[in-house]
């Protein structure tokens, strides 16, 4: 019993590939909604409030957070050169996890809906999800705490955050009176419930979608590119002023909303200063790859990987920018904010995650992947999805922005709310092509790593011994 | 570099950096959350602002189960484009008994906080079971089930209302008492038009912006 317990991690690693698929096939379905309304066929499950709230779960919280949980229980025992602890609650977790995700996206589609946007799942859900979450604490410090390594190394740093801090904001968050199995209500109302489910809407961007994918950054990318992290100290002070600095921005989502002027302005000064860490890990992360261009070409797995650290530096130079009021007050609402969302969820989470998937499944099936060159094609459809996504949406978003402001020289609205929906439809098609291009090369990386797997088993690895100065005492 | 000796401690001891992580992160919601909801901070219902009727809370949580927030926002900012096009900006009042709140982050249609009252019965009734009949550009979803299905098909509103009651929503027993007969006969498309048109009334008939 002394090899590393990486069975569960192919698990989360299948499951996650799953979602990934079923959940960007709901967005790209819903994307042709807005093109082709009448498809939803009149079905309620097919109808676009609940099919877009079952495809921001199956990426969230199943593609996702399943792909975290994987590379957390593969890199904590790296990293720690020990088992990872308790293996039998680490399949609990493996089952509770992707059974509320299954049932979860079925309630939603059912029409069960808390109505806090990200946080739908309804109660009895949320309490699995917190058990699941605890239980996940438990293997991951559990595994920390039986190292024979001396320091944590830096990427349990930033797992540790996403699960300490997610916890709490999925608690706070949730907290609501059950009227019956599928309906609760909020216990906070109103502007309340508002500032309550920014503070949770934005830190889960911060805590999962920024602080947990760092965590695979941090192992992933100097794994990769076969070089140590260029800044140890750079890699200390960003950690902290990121974990210190990001709870405080989500008031920038209620911009000149019915909530206090104090707290608009302190989430925007906050939003401000967040690039500094933000951008300080990109440099580390940059300065750790630069000393391994030739392997970047090479390498497909490190060319998602490096591509994906662009977007992570494009998405977080974007968001402070969208805080400052005067740039919100044409951004707010408008499609600007999808394409801000997706310029982080496809070009640094999916990326980056395509790309440890590129790394570690080889290794895990004990095999070469099976086609370079697939996995080439999907780096291409994946940059040109990508882009195009970003652009379209950009497109959209700054007219909205300007038409729906625009007055004329009586002070009266130029444009009829109906004139500019309808001027969004080019836009609108040109993001459903480009999710479909992006879908597209989600499908070739599936393929290609199902045949990788394909007949084999995980391969059972020993922790290599530790000794010398590192060995903990 | 004393400060990196200290951290040497917290990267060695895995209680201290989850103390350190949970302190460090727990302070900016501290400072924010705490004065928004302790205590009696929440905001005074407006003058007049009832809680929703039977009807209405059915169709609001009709509205919640189909994600219409997905798409409408309930929130008109402050700034004269937005009170030209929609009516008075949104006052925090006005939202005393919204669990969970509505206003949306994305107008892929337009906002919805001052609808009531601007469209007739008629015209919702045509709008939700085929919008494009009344507004031919409209990319909303049809809704056609929701003239099929009876109000309050689980039979849930007393229990729904005494969970509100509970959370401080002054509603009487009588109106619990006589909420199934108010939604006798009615269907989910009555209850949906009739929420609609209960949306942002509190500012009518007066002058402000």
């Amino acid at each position: 019993m002394t090899h590393y317990e990486d069975r569960v991690v192919t698990a989360f690693t299948y499951c996650s590939v799953l979602w990934a698929l079923l959940g960007m096939a709901a967005g790209v379905y819903v994307a042709a909604e807005l093109v082709w309304p009448t498809i939803d066929l009149g079905l309620p499950a097919l109808s676009f409030g609940r099919l877009r709230t079952a495809h921001t779960t199956l990426v969230l919280f199943g593609f996702g957070v399943s792909a975290l949980i994987a590379t957390a229980f593969y890199s904590v025992q790296r990293t720690s050169h020990v088992r990872l602890f308790a293996p039998g609650l680490a399949w609990a977790v493996f089952y509770a996890w992707q059974g509320a995700i299954v049932l979860g996206a079925v309630s939603i589609l059912s029409g069960w809906n808390a109505g806090k946007e990200y946080a739908e799942l309804e109660w009895p859900f949320d309490l699995a999800i917190t058990a699941a979450w605890v239980a996940f604490a438990v293997v991951f410090f559990g595994t920390i705490a039986r190292r024979k390594i001396e320091s944590i190394y830096i990427s349990n740093w930033f797992y540790g955050a996403l699960i300490i801090v997610v916890a709490m904001l999925h608690i706070v968050n949730s907290l609501a009176l059950p009227v019956t199995l599928g309906k609760s209500y909020s216990l906070f109302a109103g502007a309340q419930d508002a500032v309550v489910q920014w503070w949770y809407g934005h830190n889960a961007v911060g805590f999962l979608l920024t602080g947990g994918f760092l965590g695979m950054l941090y192992y992933f990318l100097p794994k990769q590119a076969e070089q140590p992290i260029w800044s140890y100290r750079l890699s200390i002070v960003a950690f902290w002023a990121f974990v210190y600095t990001y709870i405080w921005a989500g008031p920038h989502h209620l911009h000149y909303h019915a909530v206090p002027e104090w707290l608009q302005s302190l989430g925007m000064v906050m939003s401000l200063i967040l690039l500094a860490p933000s951008w300080a890990t990109m440099i580390n992360g940059i300065m750790t790859v630069s000393g391994a261009a030739k392997k970047l070409k090479a390498d497909p797995a490190l060319k998602f990987i490096v591509l994906a650290l662009a977007f992570y530096g494009l998405a977080t130079f974007e968001g402070p920018m969208l805080a400052i009021k005067s740039v919100n007050v044409f951004s707010h609402f408008t499609e600007w904010t999808i394409g801000h969302v997706h310029s982080g969820a496809l070009g640094w989470n999916a990326l980056i995650t395509f790309g440890t998937y590129y790394f570690i499944v080889p290794r895990m099936a004990g095999a070469p992947l099976y086609s370079a060159r697939l996995a080439n094609i999907h780096f291409w459809l994946a940059l040109a999805g990508t882009v195009l996504y970003v652009l379209s949406m950009w497109g959209a978003g700054l007219s909205q922005g300007v038409l729906w402001l625009s007055l004329d020289e009586l002070g009266e609205v130029r444009f009829s709310f109906n004139d500019v929906m309808a001027a969004m439809q080019p836009y609108y098609l040109l993001r459903f092509l480009a999710g479909l291009a992006f879908l597209a090369g989600a499908v070739l990386m599936a393929w290609n790593l199902a045949m990788t797997f394909a007949g084999r088993r995980t391969v059972l690895v020993a922790p290599p011994a530790v000794a010398g100065a590192q060995a903990r005492a | 570099m004393s400060w990196m000796s200290l951290h040497r401690r917290l990267e060695r001891n895995a209680g201290l950096l989850i103390f350190g992580i949970l302190l460090v992160s727990a302070v900016g919601g501290m400072v924010q959350l705490l004065p928004i909801v302790a205590g009696d901070s929440h905001p005074q219902p407006a003058e007049g602002l009832a809680p929703y009727s039977p009807l209405e809370l059915e169709g609001r949580d009709i509205y919640i189960r189909e994600s219409c927030s997905t798409c409408h926002t309930q929130q008109i900012r402050p700034l004269l484009a937005e009170v030209r096009r929609y009516g008075p900006y949104s006052r925090a009042e006005e939202f005393a008994y919204d669990r969970p709140f509505l206003w949306g982050s994305k107008r892929t249609g337009p906002d919805l906080h001052r609808v009531g009252g601007r469209y007739s019965d008629e015209w919702h009734r045509l709008h939700l079971l085929d919008p494009r009949s009344v507004v031919p550009a409209s990319i909303m979803p049809a809704y056609p089930w929701f003239g099929r299905n009876a109000a309050d098909g689980h039979g849930s509103i007393q229990a729904r209302m005494r969970a509100l009651a509970r959370l401080g929503h002054p509603y009487t027993e009588q109106q619990i008492a006589e909420a199934p007969s108010a939604l006798q006969g009615k269907t989910e498309l009555d209850a949906v038009i009739a929420y609609l048109q209960s949306l942002g009334r509190s500012m009518d008939g007066k002058s402000e912006p």
